[in-house]
């Protein structure tokens, strides 16, 4: 227990003009560990994911990774910095390859100029054809090594929530954040994608948040649930807690008329 | 390595090629069998292709919808006659000028107007286009409203050299990670973002290297037409150029060039019936946006036509011309 937490979110909160989208957030990773969000429709779920991945800059409070300060970087040295997302509504890169898709996630790792790309020096062939082994051999762990010249967009729904996953984790986070990944699916999809979570988990060293609505999925799979209501944290605990914790109840299902 | 080798070698045949028609096309100029009206097309077609090229990898490939390119080769046009005619250095150094003018241009127009999106940035650009034309117009220096005169330098090497160059870089930029980038921000740029793209820089260098080859092709077209004048870069030429890219299909470069070749001939054609030139022009435009919205070529590029033929008989193949 004396380990410091990876992620570390101290009263974190963000207002739109006075709308307070979510407020006094306090939160803990740590390492390892899978971690689930839930909370009804509008409850600032997915702005509390932009926060952590920086498309919004928190207007009070703290974000750490690791003891670094995250507040105001652009969200791709957020991303380098080790957090890695999925999106709600799938944002692949449509018209390029699935291999293509993975390849994008590898650029960081890129060590060839835009110089010598345009000479076409050794070093880009080096490095390219380096991107397009180490991509098609992680795309190998995902099944999807037989659609790799398929478009993105031709891909069914499931084997694109899968190829989301995997570029997310081709961009080498220690943190994975996944939004709704079970959206849409249908539940021996929602079995086949927990069990690819445990799978990564494992092979990755990861720690993970997710946000979903598929209760039989978080209760299953996560070990702590943080509920997050009207912008607020209302409650957090193990499965079973959050269960039997009446303000969760309230918040999904209304007050008990008395 | 096989696939190495293999795109190795079709890169070497296409530039053989390119060359027997570069050289082939210098003898039928020199040796007058073709007549002057057909080798004056010939260069606006050269000069076109160069800014089609240009615009689409900031337009097809980087998807950033910038309608001010003439701007660009305004300054390109107006920075190589200064040296050529004004230092009277000779054409090359024009050249590279006018092509380092532009992507200085560029960067700075670059960096504050690629934070806007879409329509902003649109407007944003034309703008940019017109205040260009408007300086121009009120520096003395370079004849202000009467223009500048110019002699012809542009002679068929130069050009054929620019345009092998121009779209050599693009297509070597494009099909590198480099592009990779620059193609994801087209495709999804929050998610460009969160996959540690520097969006923000790719958007500039697509701008800075297009704005280069646009200055390029204002320096050819400088010194082919005898005198500049700021009402030659107004932003209808900017929608010319703009046309091009579309008509060609967003995201592919031969399609591009393709366009600009059939409608630099088309509208060279119809000079002969002024009055029906832009009723017929427009008229192309616009059942073209409803029997092919996706352009001429769509996303393809000509090479990948080759490849079918070669991907059913060899299996899978690596190469990825497709992808532009």
């Amino acid at each position: 227990m004396t380990k410091t937490p990876l992620l570390k979110v101290n009263n974190a909160g963000i207002r739109f003009g006075g709308l307070k989208a979510v407020s006094e957030v306090n939160l803990e990773l740590k390492q390892g560990e899978l971690v689930g969000l839930i909370g009804p429709n509008g409850a600032g779920k997915t702005t509390f994911f932009n926060l952590l991945t920086g498309v919004y800059v928190p207007t009070e409070g703290s974000i750490e990774l690791d003891g670094d300060k995250l507040n105001g970087l652009a969200p791709y040295k957020i991303t380098k910095k080790g957090i890695s997302r999925t999106f709600q509504n799938i944002r692949l890169f449509n018209e390029l390859s699935v291999l293509d898709n993975v390849k994008v996630a590898y650029h960081s790792l890129a060590k060839h100029s835009i110089m010598s790309s345009i000479l076409r020096l050794p070093k880009h062939f080096s490095e390219e054809k380096y991107m397009e082994e180490k991509a098609i051999e992680f795309l190998k762990i995902f099944s999807l090594d037989t659609v790799l010249h398929e478009k993105a967009k031709n891909l069914p729904y499931g084997q694109q929530r899968r190829l989301e996953i995997a570029r997310a984790l081709a961009a080498n986070p220690k943190l994975l954040l996944l939004d709704e990944p079970a959206a849409g699916m249908n539940p021996q999809e929602t079995e086949e994608l927990m069990n690819l979570i445990a799978l990564i988990r494992k092979k990755f060293d990861l720690t993970i948040l997710l946000i979903e609505h598929d209760m039989l999925l978080v209760m299953g799979v996560c070990e702590r649930i943080y509920v997050l209501d009207h912008g607020q944290l209302i409650a957090d605990g193990t499965p079973e807690q959050i269960r039997n914790n009446p303000k969760v109840i309230e918040a999904y299902l209304g007050e008990e008329v008395s | 390595m096989m696939n190495i080798l293999k795109t190795a070698k079709g890169f070497w045949s296409s530039i053989v090629l390119a060359v027997v028609f570069g050289i082939v096309m210098q003898f039928l100029i020199t040796g007058e069998i073709i007549n002057f009206f057909y080798v004056n097309t010939l260069y606006f077609i050269g000069i076109n292709i160069i800014l089609a090229a240009s615009l689409h990898l900031i337009i097809g490939v980087t998807g950033q919808f910038s309608i001010g390119h003439a701007g660009f080769l305004a300054v390109g046009a107006y920075a190589s006659a200064i040296i050529t005619m004004k230092l009277e250095l000779p054409f090359g150094v024009g050249l590279v000028a006018g092509g380092v003018a532009a992507a200085i241009a560029g960067l700075i127009i670059g960096i504050p107007t690629l934070r806007l999106k879409g329509d902003y940035l649109a407007i944003a650009t034309l703008g940019f286009g017109e205040i260009v034309r408007i300086v121009f117009l009120n520096i003395e220096y370079v004849g202000g409203a009467s223009g500048m005169t110019v002699t012809q330098l542009t002679t068929w090497p130069w050009l054929f050299g620019s345009i092998v160059l121009t779209i050599l870089v693009i297509r070597n930029f494009t099909n590198s990670t480099h592009g990779r980038a620059c193609i994801s921000v087209r495709e999804n740029e929050i998610a460009a973002d969160a996959m540690g793209i520097n969006t923000t820089y790719y958007k500039v260098i697509a701008f800075v290297i297009g704005s280069f080859f646009a200055g390029v092709a204002g320096a050819l077209y400088a010194h082919n037409f005898f005198i500049i004048q700021p009402t030659n870069f107004g932003f209808l030429k900017s929608f010319d150029i703009l046309i091009f890219v579309v008509l060609g299909g967003l995201g592919s470069m031969s399609g591009a060039v393709l366009a600009a070749i059939l409608l630099t001939i088309v509208s060279t054609f119809l000079q002969s019936f002024p009055e029906l030139r832009m009723i017929i022009y427009s008229l192309v435009l616009v059942l073209m946006m409803i029997y092919r919205p996706q352009g001429l070529m769509g996303t393809k590029e000509l090479t990948s036509f080759f490849k079918i033929g070669k991907s059913s008989k060899g299996g899978v193949t690596h190469d990825k011309n497709t992808v532009a």
